[in-house]
């Protein structure tokens, strides 16, 4: 039940609203974006960001610097090995 | 896709099973580790990683699916909800078939109830504004990962006065039955594999008191297979070292204080609810939420009489123990034979993160019958 799916927004519907389109995978959905939505970061500028999507809401930014740290300690290891 | 694919490379998950392999050499007993969200347990059996971590790890599948956790009673209250002339009753389809005392939500749909699946809580909220002469319910359950969308639900309600539209709500709580699991005598743990999603939302501080009052070292986990090895090496560090730590190996989505956009909401909508009844596992102090008074007209158990009775798991069912992780799925009698995910008795038999279905679906008898003898 508490499984995410990542997707990418590629267009905000209504602001106002919090709304916008994701691409997950080439499908296009619409979803909720209040989650991931604050002073630094108001919905317009939530197109082209990777998100986790969850029943219909994005829950998170999916932070692309630690995904690259993690899979280079991952790299390290596959390499002494 | 976007840190899928790279998190399922074989090259990484050997190279992680080699270095696991090595680090257990040096355990001086063989461990348990408790994977606690229903999700992990999901991934574990759908990629076969129980099978080839070395013996001495045993991964116990904890109490995360919030489907298996839902006594009875809750699901003979939805049933009733359902069962008003003007109600259209909304859930996600995993609650469809967990059975209550007489019938799940399925069978009483087949009867004519109107009880409609929905993707997400908005899809019911969107079902009440097309039909402002019903009662519209939706069936809010879920963990911490699931709660900011009902309560963002309740919000766009709210500002949007509509006023045919309530939930029932069934959220509950992982920090609370964590405690509930480690104040559990017959459970020796050695660590944890902790749940994803869920500390996207709260963060991983509220771990804390699992290293320092209980001294078990926990690792916030993603749920591909590579995340799920690379949690477990970090698990083994720890014990191999002496360390009970919180760690998060999911640090692409989870910070340390979780999303406060999330946690706001949730505040803003729900309370903490005294006592939720757990299947299996029985009270368990504040663990679920309730909806705050300020929003009593979006609450159906305020809008709707409900039985709210007590309703003891079937005796043959052995839910309880498979929760807390005593027992295994094939141990319980009926597993298998009366007990099967098309007509479930117990309702860890009903999701895929229930440990008795991913048994079940993912073929373990075989493995199950040769540990038997
Ligand atoms: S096999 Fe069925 S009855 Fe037995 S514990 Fe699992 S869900 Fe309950």
């Amino acid at each position: 039940m508490c499984l995410g799916i990542p997707g990418k927004i590629i267009e905000i519907i209504n602001a106002q609203q919090k709304l916008a389109i994701v691409d997950i995978g080439g499908v296009k959905r619409q979803i909720n974006i209040a989650c991931i939505v604050n002073e630094q970061h108001p919905a317009e500028s939530c197109v082209g960001d990777w998100v986790l999507v969850h029943v219909g809401f994005a829950m998170n930014r999916i932070n692309e610097q630690e995904a690259l740290e993690t899979l280079k300690i991952l790299e390290e290891i596959v390499n002494i090995t | 896709m976007k840190y899928v694919d790279e998190f399922r490379e074989p090259e990484k998950a050997q190279a992680l099973l080699r270095e696991i392999s090595k680090l257990c050499q040096q355990l001086k007993k063989p461990i348990k580790i408790m994977e606690v969200c229903g999700g992990h347990t999901h991934s574990i059996f759908k990629y076969g990683i129980e099978e080839v971590l070395p013996d001495v790890i045993e991964l116990i599948h904890g109490p995360g699916c919030p489907v298996c956790v839902m006594p009875k009673g809750r699901l003979d209250d939805a049933i009733a909800i359902s069962q008003n002339a003007n109600v259209i009753f909304a859930t996600f389809g995993d609650a469809m078939r967990v059975p209550g005392s007489k019938a799940s939500l399925l069978q009483v749909r087949a009867k004519g109830a109107d009880i409609r699946m929905v993707y997400s809580p908005l899809d019911s909220l969107q079902i009440a504004r097309e039909n402002p002469d019903k009662e519209v319910v939706f069936f809010a359950l879920g963990f911490e990962t699931t709660v900011p969308s009902t309560a963002l639900t309740i919000l766009q309600a709210d500002a949007e006065k509509i006023n045919n539209f309530s939930m029932f709500c069934n959220h509950v709580l992982v920090i609370p039955a964590l405690q509930a699991l480690l104040d559990n005598p017959d459970l020796q743990l050695d660590g944890f594999v902790g749940p994803g999603h869920v500390s996207m939302v709260i963060g991983t501080d509220p771990y804390e008191f699992i290293s320092q009052q209980y001294h078990k070292p926990i690792v916030v986990s993603g749920f591909e297979p590579i995340d799920i090895f690379q949690s477990i090496w970090m698990l083994l560090q720890q014990l191999v070292e002496n360390r009970c730590e919180v760690e998060n190996q999911y640090n692409r989505l989870v910070e340390k204080t979780g999303n406060h956009q999330a946690i706001a909401a949730i505040n803003k909508v729900f309370a903490i609810r005294e006592n939720f009844d757990w299947r299996g596992l029985g009270d368990i102090p504040d663990s679920g939420l309730k909806i705050r008074p300020e929003y009593a007209q979006f609450d159906a158990e305020q809008k709707f009489t409900v039985p709210n009775l007590k309703v003891a798991d079937h005796k043959a069912c052995q839910c309880g123990e498979i929760l807390k992780g005593v027992l295994k799925p094939w141990q319980c009698k009926v597993f298998g034979t009366a007990c099967t995910p098309e007509s479930p008795i117990g309702s860890c038999m009903v999701s895929s993160e229930g440990a008795c279905a991913a048994y079940y679906k993912y073929s373990r008898l075989s493995k199950a019958s040769v540990l038997q003898k």
